[in-house]
């Protein structure tokens, strides 16, 4: 678990979100939310199937228009400066695919060119070793396995450099040593790098693991906030499982 | 600047590895416009032993074929190439990256430039060594007939791009089947007096109408007509600027209502 970090800390802050609503006609997918994100830190964002995750992430990465408030992100709003903040994220999910009759170099290539990568053979070369996808490089993505695909997808997101990645249930349909072995890679690569990390999981083991700060969503709106130590506490719980568990059904009720 | 050619090249690449890939999409390009043409030369051979008019101008019907596969592979250049992206899932990937909604229009222009120039070019020298089919010399004046049909063709697949980004792949059909809407309108087989009064004045909105007036002109007459070509530039004007627009307009409105992220089936 992720040790204890300050949670009112906004010298570093690289993602901020004030206020932030968003409604679809008289719908409210999500309602006033406000957190913050330090440099080199991940966050997970938790709640049940409709909740707000997936609407919270678009409107994060700027495909989605907030319909109030505020989002910044390397204090440049996300909206209004998409075309400087678009070089400097990337996000790798296993329901969002890439080409499949494209072979993984291809794929590579073309994202490669889309983010303006220099010196792009040697970028692909390093993400094959650090990947292990070497010898993956000739072949289709859609006839590679799903944890190929996962590293694949990882490679991808990582083209660039990203200084924020947002990762949506990246070991979802994973065997546990290949969702160990991501798990790893993703922290192995923070230490690295520095990059910050925005994570949508169900998977609450995963989060405890690799999330510094927790958003706990419900109904739209952010139900709790902190480290998975701190809810873990606040909650009286043995695991975030069961402070997931215990908040969703209070939620439900 | 640099960093705007490499993301359309980006995107090009994209579909040339897909044609690399799949042979069978690459026969497909070929296949059709080569049998439209190889049956209406049939059939112009036939009319031709039959009657004074098609022996006086033979090669009309060819034409308004392989010109009407200009203007079909347009559009299905451009709307086939996005479709590509909701099939595979990829458009998130796409909406994420620093590619711009014009930047993409551009790669899709030239995507479909290019697989007009596979298909249509494949069928149009086919004719030219098997039915000894060549278009009357106008220089220049014939080329800018194609890119006028080409330019409307891409207009009409913007527009059909606009309604997969706002329906998804529910509006598939309207990519196949459009055109096919227009094609009875604007006089391919035929001059649009045919048509009845109250249709005509619909014909003439039309940029290919204008195109294939000018075509029956010069091989029955042996006259290019500037006037039609002009007008039918002055009307591909305002149909690509609103083809642009309305795609650009739906990706606007998928900002707002999340269809970016999971649009597909």
């Amino acid at each position: 678990m992720k040790d204890n970090q300050n949670l009112n800390t906004f010298s570093n802050t690289v993602l901020s979100v004030k206020n932030v609503c968003k409604n679809y006609g008289n719908i409210e997918a999500v309602s006033d939310i406000s957190f913050s994100l330090e440099k080199s830190q991940t966050l997970g964002l938790l709640g049940s199937n409709g909740a707000g995750k997936t609407t919270t992430i678009m409107m994060l990465m700027g495909i989605l228009k907030p319909s109030s408030g505020e989002i910044k992100i390397l204090e440049q709003d996300v909206y209004k400066n998409r075309n400087q903040i678009s070089r400097e994220i990337n996000f790798a999910s296993p329901f969002v695919e890439l080409p499949h009759r494209l072979t993984v170099l291809q794929n590579l290539n073309v994202f490669g060119h889309l983010y303006g990568v220099k010196y792009l053979a040697d970028k692909i070369q390093e993400l094959c070793i650090d990947l292990n996808i070497s010898d993956l490089l000739k072949r289709r993505v859609g006839k590679l396995s799903s944890g190929q695909k996962t590293r694949v997808s990882i490679a991808k997101s990582l083209i660039n450099d990203p200084k924020i990645l947002f990762l949506d249930e990246p070991t979802a349909s994973l065997d546990p040593d290949q969702a160990d072995w991501v798990r790893t890679y993703l922290e192995q690569y923070q230490n690295k790098t520095g990059a910050t990390f925005i994570l949508a999981s169900h998977n609450m083991p995963e989060v405890e693991r690799l999330c510094h700060k927790v958003v706990m969503m419900g109904k739209g709106k952010v139900i709790d906030f902190g480290t998975p130590r701190n809810l873990i506490a606040r909650y009286k719980s043995k695991d975030l499982e069961e402070v997931f568990l215990k908040l969703a059904r209070k939620d439900r009720v | 600047m640099i960093l705007f050619f490499r993301r359309i090249y980006g995107m090009i690449l994209r579909h040339l590895y897909l044609f690399m890939c799949s042979w069978p999409r690459v026969l497909e390009l070929i296949y059709w416009p080569f049998l439209n043409m190889v049956l209406w030369a049939f059939m112009s051979k036939f009319l031709a032993q039959n009657s004074n008019i098609f022996l006086m101008a033979s090669g009309v019907l060819i034409a308004s074929v392989i010109m009407w596969d200009t203007l079909f592979r347009g559009q299905l250049g451009v709307t086939l190439s996005f479709i590509e992206e909701l099939w595979s899932r990829n458009l998130g990937n796409i909406a994420v990256s620093p590619l711009k909604p014009l930047e993409l229009v551009l790669s899709l222009i030239v995507a479909s430039f290019l697989r007009t120039l596979i298909g249509v070019g494949g069928a149009g020298i086919a004719a030219y060594f098997l039915f000894d089919f060549h278009l009357p010399l106008f220089g220049i004046g014939f080329v800018l007939f194609f890119v006028n049909l080409l330019i409307m063709g891409w207009a009409l697949g913007l527009a059909i791009c606009a309604l997969l980004v706002r329906f998804g792949l529910s509006a598939e059909t309207f990519a196949w089947a459009a055109l096919f809407f227009i094609q009875p309108l604007c006089g391919v087989f035929y001059p649009i007096s045919i048509l009845p009064d109250w249709l005509q004045p619909l014909s003439l909105i039309i940029p290919a109408t204008y195109i294939f007036e000018g075509m029956r002109l010069a091989f029955f007459d042996g006259v290019f007509s500037i006037d039609l070509l002009l007008k039918a530039c002055l009307i591909n004007v305002i149909y690509i600027l609103a083809g642009i627009s309305l795609l650009l307009f739906s990706f606007s409105y998928a900002k707002k209502n999340g269809l970016l992220l999971g649009n597909g089936e």
